[in-house]
């Protein structure tokens, strides 16, 4: 047994340890399964405790760890290092408190999304951010990924809906960052902390916020015989002032999937669909409704259909949610993309997406958050295909090069584990990468926590660099080239 | 007015991190009392103006940092658009880079979000004299470390922002303040019920056992919403302008000659349903964001009471000259470490409003 092994099982007992490949193995990769690593070993500690002895070991014999939630990211970020512990928090999985005056609770990392609603459920109250995982994703992960969703574009992201965090420090140090106040003084680490992937420390604890359950909830399917239309209708509609709490759109391959998949009653010839939900009071949701039909309609909808009761808003929302299982019955494999754009270059974009798909041969299907201008391509293929893999990641990359061009990011929502690294050294400089490293080395001097992850090294950027000369110039040219 | 200063402002930092000159990064001076004063070289942002882009389906507005606040505020109601966060302007010449570096938010607060909640991007110019660009102008963006929210009250001692990039909402289409006597404790009982019923309650603040609420939605939900309360209590209806006074802080409450002898102004911030301490005459504060922001008048030192009912106070000596030092919470051991850390990360010889915020960071 190695050392370091036999020296964790003084602190942890056997079944909280797993060093066996076959234990191993479902620990390989997260929900980006095409990067696969085994680590060392797994702790799965059950009390602070031994999150702290697991961390003291590793920090006094330079271990990397990377921590874990639900394992259901899309980027790679809780992929493990091969000379690493991979610590998983799943077995915190309490709902510690329900403060319904405060519209607050306080839950432990491994608690998963959808379980702090139905457990607010009774108060009147819910948890705004709904990642499409939400079933499984664990909070914790939610805070490390930034975690957003469908309803993120009238509610915010997880940083909007989060009040304090109890962390650890690689050096053993426990942190309250926030407060259980509104504000807090000092340096705001808790935005810092909240989409950094499990770099700077490992949550404990979390303190969310809660809202009070909207009265009335209605969705509008609007159909479209252009998706580029359908992309100037999304502007249209929140340039008139109205903020729905979902605006999502589908072109007309995911369309046809999920209606195939779930029966989700849309229409299957238009060319784009809309799903626009409104929320709030009966008085407001009949206003707004009434008033983005109107827009919809100008903006050149072909068809308006809003939901006549809760079982058909269901319905339409199925489609929506299964989108992406369903694509995933067309093809062996699909690559799911995450840039975010201004919402003005939804349709330009959408354009040169279809480009890049004739240009590769391979099928691109959208499905997106339009609202928050945050796209969601995804990008049918074949792993068993030599090379496809490959010619996928070069389509996906150029992708989010394109996205940065015109404004927006590589990543709204899924974050950067090792997955679209690269694509880090497009948007950002060689200045800011190494203020991104700085930032870390303030947390975690020995670059134990997630490391590789998130942040390129400034050697990567001037590899990758050299294979990505943009209008004949160089990145990073301040950088050697080997 | 446009006008682009950012080379002339990096060359200023640049020269000052290569020969260890200290700076005192200064704007529209409306909020120096927040803070410690900083005895060192002033560089001043305010001919740094203009809005640069602004699209108002986007959503996103991004403005250089000496651009008045006043400035942006009527371009963003001429489209019927807003800074939901509501911040203070004390006085004529406070900046945008000012309200953002400051960090602090007003009366809306507590049903949209706060300074920090608002912002996308950055731009800034770090200790070393670097253009550093974080964020985006993009609602959704988790790519890199949130770089450009930490700037959000750490007035200027991480970075000089240049430009920030801002989420703005559209205003609401109808807004009515309601005003009824009550006692505090019944008061944010009230909000909470009101809250729950999904009425729309865009702002509240409590003194002198009067409480004052704002409703804000489309026009027939407002109404209905304001129908319901009045039904219930006997409440009446007064102008919205009285909310640019919390806003503004121009309210009587906040005037320094109200100040008796030893008393000074606290801001304490809480959960909502934290019992009322500090003081016992309830002319003696002012409360907003539904019971969670206090202004207390008290001479007791509040730091202590602040942290046992689990929040934070500060000195607030606005309208007063600032003799004060190290007016914010102060921070638990370990924290204070990773701040400074965190100092030295964006501004190694730390020049950039040294002590600003804390003596120590």
């Amino acid at each position: 047994m190695n050392t370091h092994i036999k020296q964790l099982a003084t602190t942890l007992p056997p079944h909280l340890l797993l060093h066996e490949a076959e234990d191993l193995k479902p620990y390989e990769c997260d929900a980006l399964s095409a990067y696969q690593a085994m680590p060392l070993a797994v702790a799965i500690p059950e009390t602070i405790e031994q999150v702290k002895a697991v961390l003291a070991y590793c920090y006094q014999n330079d271990i990397p760890v990377v921590a874990r939630g639900a394992g259901t990211g899309l980027s790679g970020g809780a992929l493990p290092l091969e000379n690493g512990i991979l610590l998983s928090l799943a077995k915190f999985s309490k709902i510690l408190s329900i403060d319904a005056d405060n519209f607050s609770a306080v839950v432990q990392p491994g608690v998963r999304n959808l379980a702090i609603s139905e457990a607010a459920n009774e108060h009147g109250l819910y948890y705004a951010p709904d990642p499409s995982s939400q079933i499984a994703c664990s909070i914790g992960g939610n805070v490390a990924e930034n975690a957003g969703g469908v309803h993120c574009l009238k509610y915010g992201l997880t940083v909007h809906n989060i009040i304090k965090l109890q962390v650890l420090t690689i050096e053993g140090d426990e942190l309250t960052i926030g407060c259980d106040a509104f504000d807090s003084p000092g340096y705001d680490f808790l935005a810092l902390m909240t989409g950094s992937e499990g770099m700077l420390a490992i949550i404990t604890e979390i303190t969310v916020k809660l809202l009070p359950l909207p009265a009335v909830a209605k969705v509008m399917m609007a159909s479209f015989d252009d998706v580029a239309v359908a992309g100037q209708a999304v502007s249209d509609v929140i340039g008139q002032g109205i903020i729905p709490a979902g605006l999502e759109l589908m072109d007309n391959a995911a369309i046809k999937a999920a209606d195939d998949f779930v029966h989700a009653g849309y229409p299957r010839d238009a060319a784009a669909i809309l799903l626009c939900e409104i929320d709030g009071s009966v008085e407001e949701v009949e206003d707004q409704l009434k008033h983005a039909e109107q827009i919809l309609k100008k903006s050149g909808a072909t068809k308006i259909q809003i939901a006549k009761d809760q079982a058909q808003r269901t319905q339409f929302w199925a489609g929506r949610k299964a989108a992406f299982p369903a694509v995933g019955r067309l093809s062996p494999d699909y690559y799911c993309m995450d840039g975010t754009i201004p919402r003005h270059q939804i349709a330009n974009v959408l354009k040169r997406i279809t480009d890049l798909s004739e240009e590769y041969g391979q099928t691109v299907v959208n499905v997106f958050h339009a609202g928050d201008g945050n796209l969601h391509p995804l990008i049918l293929f074949d792993a068993n295909n030599e090379g496809e893999l490959e010619r996928t990641e070069e389509l996906g990359g150029k992708i989010l090069d394109y996205c940065v061009e015109v404004g927006g990011t590589i990543t709204g929502e899924h974050g950067v584990g090792i997955e679209k690294i690269n694509q880090m050294c497009h948007q950002f400089n060689s200045n800011e990468i190494t203020q991104f490293h700085a930032i870390k080395t303030a947390f975690d001097e020995k670059q134990l926590l997630n490391p590789g992850k998130n942040i390129p090294t400034l050697q990567r950027c001037a590899e990758f660099g050299a294979m990505h000369v943009h209008h004949g110039k160089l990145p990073h040219p301040e950088l050697e080239r080997f | 007015m446009s006008n682009d200063k950012s080379n002339d402002l990096q060359q200023q930092v640049e020269n000052a991190f290569k020969n260890k000159i200290p700076l005192c990064i200064t704007a529209g001076g409306s909020k120096s009392f927040y803070g410690n004063a900083v005895n060192a070289q002033a560089i001043n942002i305010t001919q740094h103006q203009g809005i640069t882009e602004y699209q108002p389906s986007e959503l996103v507005v991004t403005v250089r940092s000496g651009t008045l606040l006043s400035e942006l505020e009527a371009e963003l109601k001429a489209n019927k658009q807003m800074l939901a966060f509501e911040p203070p302007q004390h006085t004529a010449t406070t900046t945008i880079g000012g309200a953002i570096a400051c960090g602090l938010s007003g009366p809306r607060r507590m049903a949209c979000g706060s300074a920090r909640d608002f912002v996308l991007g950055s731009t800034i110019i770090n200790g070393k004299g670097e253009q550093l660009r974080f964020g985006g102008q993009v609602m959704k963006n988790v790519a890199g470390y949130d770089a450009s929210r930490l700037m959000v009250g750490a007035q200027g001692t991480l970075g000089l922002l240049l430009d920030v990039s801002l989420k703005v909402l559209p205003m609401s289409e109808a807004e009515i303040t309601l005003q009824l006597k009550t006692e505090l404790n019944t008061a944010t009982k009230h909000i909470q019920q009101w809250l729950k019923q999904g009425l729309p309650v865009s702002a509240s603040c409590h003194t002198n056992n009067t409480l004052y609420i704002r409703l804000s939605s489309t026009a027939s939900a407002v109404n209905a919403s304001a129908n319901t309360i009045k039904k219930l209590f006997n409440c009446e209806e007064i102008n919205n302008d009285f909310w640019l006074s919390i806003k503004n802080q121009s309210h009587d409450f906040f005037s320094t000659k109200n100040l008796n002898n030893n008393q000074r102004l606290w801001r304490c911030s809480h959960q909502t349903n934290t019992p009322i301490y500090g003081t016992d005459d309830n002319n003696n504060q002012l409360i907003e964001w539904h019971g969670a922001l206090r202004w207390v008048k008290s001479s007791e030192t509040l730091y202590n009471t602040a942290e046992t009912h689990s929040g934070h106070a500060s000195l607030y000596p606005i309208n007063q000259n600032n003799t004060h030092t190290d007016i914010f919470q102060p921070l638990a051991k370990p924290l204070i470490k990773i701040q400074q850390r965190m100092k030295l990360a964006f501004d190694p010889e730390n020049i950039l409003n040294a002590g600003r915020l804390y003596t120590d960071i």
